[in-house]
């Protein structure tokens, strides 16, 4: 892999700096996320850095709390769409027939409803819960992932290497193993890397609209949509864990961008 | 010498990762002279035919030296020098005309673009010249065929349309990029008395790049011989092929003339593989009709053909990889599963397969020792010290070092990448190697090794090789016996002896004579014996 | 061609019919059951028993099936659970605001981003390039009611231009509508257009790599021509393939920016049927984003279909 560039840099750091506050958030908060010990609305002061949220409770430990909550349920939704979508996608494109057209079918058809709108449905049913909310976009997200790495496959697997591997007699777990695996690891990383943002941006969403992690829980999310009003009083409250989304996702696209750069040559400068 | 057309200096060529492309070539064409680029890949010689347009591919740079066309320099130069001398006073045409062509457009209109953008002529003239053009290139249905988008028409057909796409402005000199390599022999010798005709009868100029000796020498006035981005020798064509002077060029003329056989013809030992009346179908296409084949052990059979002819189709036959096929074929006395999941281990140890493309035929991820141990471990259950000594053993019977045994297959030229494949197949100690154009995609000298390798271990070992190929020099030198299959069907079979010595006939004579052979005068005596259609031609 | 398009209707048709499916399974056959999330926790057994046979619910899963796909054909979408009302009359005004939104942002993203992506495709390397690249990668990374929220500050809350709430009612004149809609429009603009542009990079990029555009430079052709004549006119299916593909960002962005701007349309209507758990009223609205979203693609794929020269004048 190429040095990291300058930009990319940047989204290491900060990369670094929210893998603290998932694993430590909660303990570094000066305050608990349910304590409510100022004004609503509270301009900054001594010890509460950001001020005060819409109940009076100090913003900055209600974000690192929050933090804590916002991406470990994204971290765990796209570990587990992974953990489904590649095998699944893997042995559609090895097997091929029935299993595949099955497959494939299904996938086609949920990628047919987008995906907020097929969560909305599945958290009419089924009301908002943690496991649910996890669950059912890890579900959702994996048709994502078994498209990708079952035309990842596909490609590896039309390749005389493989074609060798087969005629040679190695089984299917030798396949994706030693033939596959290796060839598509790289991708893969980088649309990890996409997907922990498309599925942070939408857990914080479901929670702006009220339907993802609950209260008393803080999350990002959830911090903007209660927070919302200050705006039009010309506070910053609100803009505060949207920020905190935003630099993340910015973070990570900075370093898939270098991941994925270099891939293609640039052609015809010279003209 | 009159006044160069072309005249480059000291030409300097940088990649974008800094290695040099050409180091310090010099060149100089005559007005209407036909200069022969020949050197293997890597030699630079694309790079300079675009040179003489002042463009570097792929983010290439032209970091040094000068390119004069006529009177102007365009290297160094400024963007508007270069923007008019392309396609006005020098004009390329590409190896893939296929790709060369905008999908998108009429191919008349793109073949009169650069002659109306250009300003060289008005509508009517451009399209009266192409029409003119059109008719000396002998394109089909002259008329209509303006009208016809890249995608109606046929690979020598286009390539014959980007030929008269290039001259749209008269220009003076032609860059000929390998115009002929894609296409089939048959078609080649076509394009290539067109294109010789084209250029005497408007006097343009030429570089003509090829790998090819043969052909540049039925066309070329001069030839310079390159490599690895430097200039070996110079000379006339007639001096180059007769007399050279340079040992790498003694060397090239000497593969592409050789006759002599690498194996001596052999009589055929027990039959190991039989096939009867075999058919494949591709979803509607049948890809193959009743071919029916024997192989001796120990035994070179060639399966010869142009493209679409079938012949890889049935060398995927045979090693069990197409889903629908109809048929018998035998192994050893055995019934031979159709299709490859339904043969037992040992079956698929006893028949490997070797590709044309040694790249993707190898696990980029994979160590030369752990791609060679692996039949080792699976057929023969090696393990340890004993898997590494096999690894060793294999590696020095291919003629790699042993040091290779860690290294991944990026490591590799292609040759010794052609070697490890070999190597894999050998580990399964098969007794039938499918060669499916295994040198295609090897620069000739480099071929000539592996040709030479698969000879030695087959008279080590007593293999039995299906040699499939569309070379026929390769064929001749090799194979103890020949069939020639044309649209999925066998037109003949016998000999290579009896196949290659006259009198031909019907389309083995067509695809035979069709070759180019290392003489200046080859293809005028071909066109002094084939008939009326390549004589009206010229 | 013509069949090509035929068989893509068909296939729209069919997709459409089993989105139906989908949409139907995720509310009725997903474990939830409506009857207790609609009485609470402490309803008694008889009640729900009624409740549920009022419902239909202990009928046999296909014939419900088949009666509410009935009642959908014949406009019949049921009652709200929660408020009573018919499901159309609820819906109908709501989804017309919704497109009329998302028809204003549409009309400005697309064709911008489009523009866009194509000079810094045309500019590659250029600082105009990378200026567009990192304002495009800052885009797509914020969250859309991040961007709206900084809108209304700078514009309603320091500038004080523009409303920082979208009201519209019915009967309003077309200049008010404009000024109501003009943030969550603008919102909806910079979260589909950013992406959509490095697509359209990208796709133009793919193509300007191809053998046939160095025919046009080695024919001294200049760029406007090269990228006018050689480039674009086969860019243009893989574009309309971008603007297909980020037709599933305008849908989702919709909801949020309707959520932000407190828009009376369908996306804010379906979060609250969600919250009230109101069954009738989230399928009808599941199922009118999700045929927009079925329909636009395929008129996406059919536009592509007819913009393809190898189809367009076949063998």
């Amino acid at each position: 892999m190429r040095k990291p560039t300058f930009t990319a840099w940047i989204g290491l750091a900060i990369l670094a700096a929210y893998l603290v506050i998932l694993i430590a958030g909660p303990h570094l908060a000066p305050f608990g996320q349910e304590d409510i010990i100022g004004s609503p609305f509270g301009d900054p002061e001594p010890g509460h850095p950001l001020g005060f949220d819409q109940n009076g409770r100090d913003m900055l430990s209600r974000l690192l709390y929050g933090g804590q909550m916002s991406i470990g349920v994204s971290l765990a939704a796209v570990l587990i769409s992974f953990a489904v979508g590649i095998p699944m996608g893997f042995m559609a494109a090895i097997r091929g027939g029935w299993f595949d057209t099955i497959l494939s079918r299904l996938v086609d058809t949920i990628m047919c409803v987008p995906v907020l709108i097929s969560a909305l449905v599945v958290l009419q049913a089924l009301g908002s819960s943690l496991p649910v909310l996890v669950l059912t976009i890890a579900l959702l997200d994996s048709t994502r992932v078994f498209r990708l790495s079952r035309v990842l496959a596909q490609g590896v697997g039309a390749l005389e290497f493989a074609e060798v591997a087969r005629l040679r007699g190695e089984g299917n777990w030798w396949l994706i193993r030693k033939e596959i695996l290796p060839n598509v690891a790289s991708p893969l990383v980088a649309e990890f890397g996409l997907r922990f943002c498309f599925t942070f941006l939408f857990v914080a969403g479901l929670s702006f609209l009220g339907l993802g992690v609950q209260p008393p829980f803080a999350d990002w999310g959830g911090m903007v949509k209660d927070n919302q009003q200050a705006i039009v009083y010309g506070l910053y409250a609100p803009l505060y864990p949207a920020a905190a989304i935003a630099i993340l996702t910015v973070g990570v696209n900075l370093v898939v961008d270098w991941m994925l750069a270099g891939r293609s040559a640039p052609q015809g400068d010279n003209r | 010498m009159s006044d160069p057309i072309l005249r480059i200096r000291n030409l300097q060529v940088t990649a974008p990762d800094g290695r040099a492309l050409t180091r310090g070539i010099d060149v100089d064409l005559a007005p209407g002279e036909v200069l022969g680029l020949i050197g293997e890949s890597g030699a630079g010689k694309s790079t300079i035919g675009l040179a003489a347009l002042g463009y570097g591919r792929g983010g290439c740079r032209i970091s040094g030296g000068t390119v004069e066309v006529a009177d102007r320099q365009i290297v160094p130069g400024t963007r508007r020098d270069r923007e008019q001398v392309r396609g006005a006073r020098v004009a390329y045409v590409a190896q893939s005309a296929a790709a060369a062509f905008n999908p998108a457009q009429r191919l008349g209109e793109q073949m009169i673009e650069a002659a109306l953008y250009h300003g060289t002529m008005t509508r009517p003239e451009a399209e009266a010249w192409r029409d003119e053009l059109i008719r000396v290139l002998q394109l089909p249905n002259p008329e209509t065929f303006p009208d016809r988008y890249p995608h109606q028409v046929s690979g020598g057909q286009l390539q014959r349309a980007m030929i008269a796409m290039a001259m749209a402005c008269r220009p003076d000199i032609l860059v000929l990029d390998e115009p002929t390599t894609a296409l089939d022999v048959t078609t080649q010798i076509e394009v290539l008395v067109l294109l010789r005709g084209l250029i005497r009868r408007y006097g343009t100029a030429a570089l003509y790049i090829t790998h090819d000796l043969a052909v540049v020498a039925q066309i070329s006035d001069r030839i310079m011989v390159l490599r690895h981005g430097e200039l070996v020798e110079q000379g006339t064509a007639q001096a180059i092929l007769e007399a050279p002077q340079q040992d790498y060029t003694r060397r090239l003329v000497a593969e592409r003339g050789a006759h002599e056989r690498l194996a001596a013809t052999r009589s055929p030992g027990a039959e190991i593989l039989s096939v009867e009346r075999l058919k494949v179908f591709y979803g509607h296409n049948q890809a193959l009709h009743d071919v029916s084949l024997t192989l001796g052990r120990g035994e070179t059979l060639a399966i010869v053909g142009e493209s679409g002819s079938g012949k890889s189709t049935l060398a995927r036959a045979i090693a069990g990889l197409p889903p629908f096929s109809q048929g018998r074929m035998r192994f050893d006395g055995a019934e031979l599963p159709a299709r490859f999941q339904k043969r037992s281990q040992d079956m698929l140890r006893r028949i490997q397969l070797v590709y044309q493309l040694p790249d993707v035929a190898l696990n980029p991820r994979q160590t030369i020792a752990e791609i060679i141990g692996r039949p080792l471990q699976l057929y023969f259950g090696l393990r340890g010290k004993a898997l590494a000594e096999g690894v060793a053993r294999l590696l020095a019977d291919v003629g790699l070092p042993a040091d290779f045994a860690a290294r991944l297959p990026g490591a590799l030229s292609g040759g010794q990448k052609q070697r490890v494949c070999v190597a894999r197949a050998l580990a399964a100690q098969p007794d039938l190697i499918i060669c499916d154009e295994v040198t295609s995609a090897l620069d000739p000298l480099v071929a000539e090794e592996v040709l030479q390798l698969l000879a030695r271990l087959q008279q080590e070992r007593g293999l039995a090789y299906l040699f499939i190929t569309h070379d026929l020099g390769v064929v001749r030198r090799i194979a103890d016996r020949t069939l020639v299959m044309q649209k999925g069907r066998v037109v003949e079979e016998g000999p290579t002896e009896t196949i290659f010595t006259p009198p031909w006939q019907g389309y083995t004579g067509e695809l035979i004579t069709s070759v180019p052979e290392m003489r200046r005068d080859w293809l005028d005596g071909l066109l002094a014996t084939r008939g009326q259609a390549l004589e009206t031609a010229k | 061609m013509s069949r090509l398009i035929l068989k893509r209707l068909g296939l729209g048709v069919f997709t459409l019919w089993l989105v139906s499916v989908l949409v139907f399974a995720g509310t009725q056959v997903l474990p939830g059951d409506v009857a207790s999330a609609i009485l609470g926790q402490n309803a008694t057994p008889e009640a729900l028993d009624v409740l549920r046979r009022d419902l239909g619910l202990n009928d046999p899963l296909v014939l419900r099936y088949v009666t509410w796909l009935k009642g959908f054909a014949t406009g019949d979408l049921g009652n709200s659970l929660a408020s009573g009302q018919p499901v159309s009359e609820l819906i109908g005004s709501r989804l017309m605001n919704t497109l009329m939104l998302a028809a204003y942002a549409a009309v400005i993203s697309v064709p911008l981003a489009v523009v866009l992506g194509i000079l810094v495709a045309v500019f590659r390397g250029s600082i105009f390039d990378r200026v567009m690249n990192v304002l495009a990668l800052a885009c797509v990374a914020l969250p859309e009611y991040f961007l709206g929220l900084l809108l209304v500050l700078w514009f309603s809350v320091q500038l004080g231009w523009l409303p920082a709430l979208a009201d519209t009612y019915p009967g309003m004149g077309l200049g008010e509508w404009i000024k109501a809609t003009t943030l969550p429009a603008l919102t909806l603009v910079l979260v589909t257009m950013a992406q959509m542009m490095r697509m359209t990079r990208t796709a133009l990029l793919g193509v300007m790599d191809q053998s046939y555009v160095e025919t046009a430079w080695l024919k001294g052709l200049r760029a406007p021509r090269v990228v006018l004549r050689h480039a674009l006119p086969n860019a243009a299916a893989p574009i309309v393939n971008v603007v297909a593909f980020n037709i599933a960002y305008l849908i989702t962005g919709v909801v949020l920016v309707e959520a932000v701007f407190n828009y009376n349309g369908l996306g804010r209507f379906m979060v609250d049927a969600v919250a009230k758990r109101d069954l009738p009223l989230v399928q009808a609205s599941a199922l009118a984003f999700a045929a927009a979203f079925v329909l636009l693609n395929m008129i996406a794929d059919i536009a592509a279909i007819a913009l393809n020269p190898r189809l367009r004048h076949p063998r």
